[in-house]
Parts: structure tokens; C-alpha cells; sequence
């Protein structure tokens, strides 16, 4: 049986489709989730060299990894929207942005709570922190554009270009920081040189990983929705549903 | 066809220079807001020679940056308001060549002036010769890569709520590798090392800007007319 994809690109045909897939995605998050913190807290071995407080990364890792993954797929959201005139891929670019923000807030937020032991301060001018801090001011200002602009129409459009020029620069952001660190500080501070991680951090991490691509999943779907509903509260579509 | 393109690019810089020329005390705040930020840092951080040597090349490029950006907002702002802009969109020529003199004009009555300025500035900031030359070349070579790179997000916010704040929000961080390679040449010059390598990428963003930025700024105007 052949699946017409195009049909769910239609906000009314996606809107309960979203809805039966958030469990889907909710329930693996919280259950992944719990898992990856238990080994994470409990089974995994404490480290030779940084003590208890590497256990960060169980939490750090994962939403680095998704505040940068996010923005590409926003950007690519974004980007369809602008070309062939969908509704529904912009407002699912503009459903991925507040969880990509929040994701850069905790990485940033969890690096600094590890900083803190590990190097013995809140914070360093490091590269990586350094553009990670540049990737949330883009998402705020991406934000800020979608949620300026009252034509809902000219608001998507505006903020795709946006996304587009973010996403180019966002290569040449990081390699200018990497740069720019390297110049004016020695690298007495580096991620970079991690000890080897032991199989069963890999697998709490990977866990962790899982349950954090779940909840993002589950979070856009869920913001859609919200945002279907508010854009198409005139439609009849949605009044029947109501009925 | 030709010559009526090159004819229209030239009419519209005549036009932008002619109203900034009516208009000069709109090019000589920026100018002079731009002198104001870069005096006010000695006084916050203090007057020995040595601190502000250290600091001087950050300050005015960050100054100028400042500077850029609060220009903006006449890149195309009038034009917009009195529907001058809709013409532009209308006209035959391809909208990414007006843009392009639109920014250069841009350029010519901010970003130039700051430019010539920014050497006096850097003797206050006791610079050497050498480092004020190249902080000279690099905001020669910066500067129109930030009129290009602002002309998006200024054209984005056009008759927006808030544009002048917004456009700050979107612009600057775009700004960040500008910023650190010009005044990146600035610092190795004055540490001894030699700003080929800085002035070089820097050379390389203002190409990146000067054939990506006009043509993201003619779709995000349209869209801003639509």
C-alpha cells in the first residue's frame, strides 16, 4: 500500500496524526530518560580524573548535540516553507525553535555547573561555549522576528530567511571562535581531550541521547498543534472537530 | 539594456547621497556616536596607556559595529515609509543590483566616515603607527561587509513593531566573525605578528557578504512589501 505523504502536509490532515504520535514519542522519552539517569547517577563508574561531577555530561551532551541538530532541522522547516508555500513546514519550524533555545540553555547551563569543579570557574571564553552562546542569541533573535511580525504569512517567510542566513554563518561562526580562542589563549582548557569514556558511560550517554531526540520530537509536535489550532480556529475543519 | 542597469544603480546612489547630503545631521550622528562610544571607554576603564593599548583594537571595532547598526535603520527605512521602495521593487532592473547600490550608498555616508575617523581614535588609544594603518585597512575592508550583512536584517524588520531593537537582536551575532578578525589584525599588528592571515579572511567574509547578502536582502524585501 503506497502512502501519499502529501497528504499530511495539509494542517488539518496533520493535526490528528500529530496527536496520535506524541505517546509515541512522550512515553520513550520518560522511559529512556529514566533509564539514562540511573546509569548515568548510579551504575556508571565514578571517573579517575574529574571525580562525580562528569556525570554532567549525561545531560550536557545530549542537548548540545540537539540545540545544533535542531536549528539545521528548523532551518530546513523553515527553508521548505519559503519554497513551495506550505503552511504547516513553517509553523513546524517555528514549533522546533523554542525547543532548540531551551536545549542551548541547558547546555550551557550544565556546562557551566561542570566548569565550575572541573576547570574552577563558571565560565570560560572557550570556543565551543563561545558559539554555543552565539547559537542561542540566533535562536532568540529567530524568535523574536517570528513573534514581531503580526502577519502570520510574512512572519513565516521573514523568519525562514532568517533561519537560511543563520544556518550559512553558523560554520563560519564556529570556525572564527575556534579561531579567535586559539589566538588569544593557550589551550590550557580543552574539551577536546576527554579521556577514553568507558563502555558504560557511552551506553548512558547514548540512552540519554535517545530520550532527549524523543522529547524534542514529542515537544514539536505537541507546540504544532497548539499552533494549528490557534491558526485555523476560523476553519470548518476545526469546528467540526470540536463538535 | 545594459547601460540603462548601470544608469539605474547610478541614479539611485546620486539619489541617497543627494538626501543624505539634505540630511546631514542624520550621517553625522552616527559619526559622532561612533567618536562618543569609542571616547567614553577610557573613562570607564581607566587612562594607563598599557590597559588601553591592550584594549583599543576591540573597542573601536565593537564601536563601529554599534555605529553600523544603528545606521541601519535608514538604509531603507524612509524609502519604505513613503513608497519609494515599492517603486524600486517595481522597476525592470533586478532588485539584487539596486540593493547593491542601495548598501553602497549606505556605506559612503556611514561606514566610510568612521573609517577615516577610527586612526584619530586610535591615538587616543596611544596605538602605533602600524596598528593604526591597520586598523585603517581592516574597517576599510569590515565595514561594507556590515553595511551587507545589516541590509538583511534591517530589510527583515521593515515596518515591524520594535525594528530598531529587533534589528539589533538579529544582526549582531551575525556580526561576531567580523568582529573577531578585524579586530583580530588590529591585536596581531600591534603584538608583532603580522595581519595578512586576519585581513585575508576578513577579505574573504566581504565576498561571501557581497554575493549572498544582496540576494537575501531583495527576498526578504519583497517579502516585506508583499
Amino acid at each position: 500500500m503506497a502512502i501519499n505523504w502529501f497528504k499530511y502536509s495539509s494542517p488539518q490532515t496533520f493535526y490528528p496524526l500529530a496527536g496520535k504520535m506524541v505517546p509515541w514519542f512522550m512515553v520513550p522519552a520518560a522511559v529512556l530518560g529514566v533509564a539514562g539517569l540511573y546509569i548515568g547517577l548510579f551504575v556508571a563508574p565514578t571517573d579517575f580524573q574529574q571525580g562525580e561531577a562528569y556525570r554532567v555530561i549525561f545531560i550536557h551532551v545530549p542537548a548540545a548535540w540537539m540545540s545544533m541538530f535542531i536549528y539545521v532541522v528548523m532551518a530546513f522547516w523553515a527553508g521548505i516553507g519559503l519554497a513551495f508555500n506550505t503552511r504547516l513546514s513553517s509553523m513546524m519550524a517555528h514549533a522546533l525553535a523554542p525547543t532548540g533555545a531551551l536545549m542551548t540553555f541547558i547546555a550551557l547551563w550544565t556546562g557551566s555547573l561542570w566548569g565550575r569543579p572541573t576547570w574552577g570557574t563558571w565560565w570560560v571564553w572557550d570556543a565551543r561555549l563561545t558559539s554555543e552562546l552565539i547559537l542561542l542569541f540566533l535562536y532568540i533573535g529567530y524568535m523574536s522576528l517570528a513573534a514581531a511580525i503580526d502577519d502570520p504569512r510574512r512572519a513565516d517567510k521573514a523568519s525562514a530567511v532568517l533561519a537560511l542566513v543563520g544556518v550559512v554563518n553558523i560554520p563560519i561562526i564556529y570556525f572564527s571562535v575556534q579561531w579567535w580562542n586559539t589566538l588569544h589563549q593557550g589551550a590550557s582548557v580543552s574539551i577536546s581531550r576527554a579521556p577514553s569514556m568507558a563502555a558504560i558511560m557511552l551506553v548512558g550517554m547514548l540512552v540519554m541521547v535517545f530520550a532527549f531526540w524523543a522529547y524534542s520530537i514529542a515537544a514539536a509536535l505537541m507546540r504544532v498543534r497548539i499552533m494549528i489550532l490557534e491558526r485555523e480556529r476560523n476553519s470548518a475543519w476545526l469546528r467540526e472537530l470540536g463538535r | 539594456m545594459g547601460g540603462s542597469l548601470i544608469a539605474a544603480c547610478h541614479a539611485v546612489v546620486a539619489r541617497d547621497l543627494l538626501i543624505a547630503l539634505r540630511h546631514r545631521s542624520d550621517v553625522l550622528t552616527t559619526f559622532f556616536f561612533f567618536v562618543i562610544v569609542v571616547s567614553l571607554f577610557p573613562l570607564g576603564v581607566g587612562p594607563e596607556p598599557d590597559t588601553l593599548r591592550e584594549i583599543a583594537p576591540g573597542v573601536v571595532w565593537v564601536a563601529a559595529l554599534l555605529a553600523a547598526m544603528l545606521s541601519l535603520a535608514r538604509m531603507f527605512g524612509a524609502d519604505y515609509a513613503d513608497g519609494t521602495l515599492e517603486q524600486l521593487v517595481l522597476t525592470p532592473q533586478p532588485l539584487v543590483v539596486l540593493v547593491m547600490a542601495k548598501v553602497t550608498a549606505h556605506w559612503l555616508t556611514t561606514g566610510l566616515p568612521l573609517v577615516l575617523i577610527a586612526p584619530v581614535l586610535g591615538l587616543q588609544f596611544d596605538l602605533p603607527a602600524d596598528a593604526l594603518a591597520t586598523l585603517l585597512l581592516s574597517l576599510l575592508i569590515g565595514t561594507p561587509a556590515l553595511s551587507l550583512i545589516g541590509a538583511v536584517g534591517t530589510a527583515l524588520t521593515l515596518g515591524v513593531r520594535g525594528a530598531a531593537a529587533l534589528t539589533a537582536l538579529l544582526v549582531l551575532p551575525l556580526y561576531v566573525p567580523v568582529l573577531i578578525f578585524g579586530a583580530g589584525a588590529v591585536a596581531a599588528t600591534a603584538a608583532g605578528t603580522g595581519a595578512a592571515g586576519h585581513l585575508s579572511l576578513l577579505g574573504a567574509m566581504l565576498l561571501i557578504a557581497l554575493v549572498f547578502a544582496p540576494w537575501a536582502t531583495a527576498i526578504a524585501l519583497r517579502i516585506s512589501l508583499e
